[in-house]
């Protein structure tokens, strides 16, 4: 095995070329107000099929109420721990929706965490207005699987953490000095159109991907 | 053409369904990638964008897989290194033993499919899913992908309906798209839980940090590498670039040319297994990288650009030969022009090296490639590499193409043009006996008519018109 990481390495050693020093990289970004950048952000995320509310610090939990309750939705996966999950805990007794805090390992509750939830509610690092994307680095608190197996995903995005483009957000929040495990960008609900090129939504991820900004 | 070959390709041509399906297919998918370019002068700044990063990380490929290497071994991911689809699968098999898996699920991976990942480790007794339902649906059919980004590309509706209908009698029968998603998501989910271990393809490999990066729309990537406890990686040596920097402009080239999606749902980026106190994820990540002839392409300085590949697709959405003949005719793992320039260098020329002849030097993939690889300057070289004698070349089975009767021609053309007297002569009698050329020119005159010489040649119509040789 390392034989051939040798063998490989070496072959491509004999190959001397100039070494690339002539690549000028930037960082491409647009001078959009933080208004222009919700509003492209929601447009194209509305062009993928993702619901976009903008609500408020005061709001937001009897939105995501109301929301969720339209949704036919019974329970919500959360993060206990994180400041909007203590918020939730306040105020969501009366609403007849049950809040599951995702606090084991997956392993000790796979089944009920594919069978169960209907729903579930994450933060996020931020959001790109470019493509419509949330950036989420999932943590111990709001594990990756959070926002991938219930079937409606709901994401909460203070309006002034969204980015012009993938490579302003890349080098503003400095991702180099410190990667998580598992960093995404998410922009829509689940989809494919593997079968005759007909759109269809909600593959294997959520149906439903629910985005609630606050300004 | 080789008997295979030429018996694919009248094959392929003989199905009128599917050369309407495909052409459908290929006019809404160029639609689609232009939509999403509206500014010509911004797209090509991209693509020279595109070409020059991934030049750079070329340029310092062996560096950068050392540094890449470093990074994952800090990360916690073991690098696996294998030279042949052999020693990969079975790299592959010996983690999956280790680990005593039973049942594995894979996202969408071309080098898989190179490798034969599945039908070698089926036949060691693992069963292996795959979950991209493009990818599902062609393993239910027992069938190959025919296209290296939508692998069902090829199948109907209909034909998806029946497939599902044989498969899974208990589900009634429905050719509704919607419906059938659904059936595949309720199969699939269970296999999600029930996997033991997880494999996928690998986009792009960040040298300076030591990430994975996944594009897909699905989600079924992210259930390969989340939910199983183990999860093994499996992509080309040649994937690297060097910086983080390097990747939102690529991801950008990549979902546009590919499908004309600004961006896909998700990307997934990949920096190790869980780590303590995190709830999810797998223990164990393995990345296994493949040279399987590349090293070998990386050696010739013109036949490089072919690594810079970033399989986005648009040149085989864009060639006129796969939209007729779809991309089982090829008879190769990556079927279009990236394909018929990869498969010769990476298979040898005695055995593909048609491939690069089968083309009609159009332009149209070297104009949309995101990354600017000049295809069919590319496909003329391996022309030539397939009839060189001098034995200097890089690629497998130089030389192995040329045949006695065509260089015998090529001779005699050549010795008549450097002989200006003979030269005329020679087209004087064509002119004169012009009527006794046959008009059945085999094939050729099944659905043309036979080219017919002109009475004078041109030299004299032209002198008639008061032309000199200057
Ligand atoms: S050769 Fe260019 S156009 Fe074709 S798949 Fe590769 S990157 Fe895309």
């Amino acid at each position: 095995m390392n034989e051939s990481r040798q063998k490989i390495l070496d072959r491509l050693r004999t190959v001397s070329r100039e070494e690339g020093g002539w690549l000028q990289r930037r960082v491409d970004k647009r001078a959009w107000s933080e208004e222009e950048k919700v509003q492209r952000f929601a447009e194209c995320m509305s062009a993928v099929r993702a619901e976009v509310y903008r609500t408020s610090e005061v709001s937001w939990v009897k939105d995501l109420q109301r929301i969720l309750k339209s949704k036919g939705a019974h329970n919500l996966l959360y993060a206990p721990v994180k400041p909007h999950g203590k918020l939730l805990l306040e105020d969501f007794s009366s609403s007849g929706i049950e809040l599951l805090p995702y606090d084991l390992e997956v392993e000790r509750w796979k089944r009920r965490l594919f069978e169960e939830m209907d729903a579930s509610i994450t933060g996020c690092r931020g959001a790109i207005a470019e493509t419509g994307s949330l950036i989420l680095w999932p943590d111990e608190e709001e594990p990756r699987l959070l926002s991938l197996i219930p079937p409606i995903h709901c994401v909460l995005l203070p309006a002034e953490q969204i980015y012009s483009t993938f490579s302003e957000a890349v080098d503003i929040q400095g991702w180099v000095e410190g990667m998580p495990t598992n960093a995404l960008l998410i922009s829509g609900p689940s989809k494919s159109a593997d079968i005759a090129q007909v759109l269809a939504y909600g593959v294997h991820g959520p149906k439903s991907l629910v985005v609630l900004i606050i300004p | 053409m080789s008997g295979e070959f030429h018996d694919s390709v009248v094959k392929a041509l003989g199905d009128d369904a599917l050369r309407q399906h495909l052409r459908r297919a290929m006019d809404s998918l160029i639609e689609k990638r232009l939509a999403v370019f509206p500014d010509q002068d911004a797209l090509q700044a991209l693509r020279r964008y595109g070409m020059a990063i991934r030049g750079n990380a070329l340029s310092k490929l062996p560096q950068l897989l050392e540094r890449f290497e470093a990074r994952c071994e800090e990360n916690g991911v073991h690098v696996h290194w294998a030279e042949t689809t052999d020693e990969a699968n079975k790299i592959v098999f010996e983690i999956l033993q280790s680990n005593d898996v039973k049942r594995l699920v894979k996202g969408k991976s071309m080098v898989s499919e190179e490798m034969g990942l599945n039908h070698f480790l089926e036949d060691k007794g693992i069963e292996c899913l795959e979950s991209d339902l493009g990818e599902f649906i062609i393993q239910l059919a027992g069938e190959t992908p025919s296209h290296i980004v939508m692998p069902a590309l090829h199948k109907s509706k209909q034909e998806i309906a029946e497939l599902f209908h044989e498969k899974f009698p208990d589900i009634p029968y429905s050719d509704d798209v919607d419906e059938l998603t659904a059936v595949a998501r309720g199969i699939l989910r269970e296999k999600f839980m029930q996997a033991d271990a997880g494999i996928s393809g690998v986009n792009f490999l960040i040298a300076e940090t030591g990430t994975l990066c996944l594009v897909e729309n699905e989600g079924n990537g992210r259930m390969s590498t989340t939910v199983p406890r183990l999860h093994i990686a499996v992509t080309g040596i040649e994937k690297v670039v060097e910086k983080l920097a390097d990747v939102p402009p690529l991801l950008s080239l990549l979902t546009r040319s590919a499908t004309g999606q600004p961006i896909t749902t998700y990307f997934n980026m990949i920096k190790g297994p869980r780590q303590p106190g995190e709830k999810d994820g797998p223990q164990e990540v393995h990345l296994v990288l493949l040279d399987n002839g590349r090293s070998r392409i990386f050696a010739d300085e013109e036949l490089q650009a072919t690594l810079r590949c970033i399989r986005c697709g648009a040149c085989i959405n864009h060639c006129p030969i796969y939209t007729r003949l779809g991309g089982h005719a090829y008879g190769t793992v990556y079927p279009g022009p990236i394909g018929s320039i990869l498969e010769p260098q990476k298979e040898g020329l005695e055995r593909l090296g048609e491939l690069a002849e089968a083309s009609t030097l159009c332009g149209a993939c070297g104009e949309v490639c995101p990354v600017r690889i000049p295809i069919p300057k590319l496909l003329n070289r391996l022309r030539w590499e397939g009839v060189r004698q001098d034995g200097t070349g890089e690629t497998s089975g130089q030389g192995r193409r040329r045949k006695h009767s065509e260089s015998l021609a090529w001779k005699g053309w050549s010795s008549l043009a450097s002989r200006p007297v003979l030269y005329r002569i020679a087209v004087k009698s064509a002119c004169r006996f012009r009527r006794l050329l046959p008009q059945q020119l085999g094939p050729w005159t099944h659905v043309r008519k036979a080219p017919e010489i002109a009475e004078k040649p041109l030299r004299e119509l032209v002198e008639v018109q008061g032309f000199t040789d200057e």
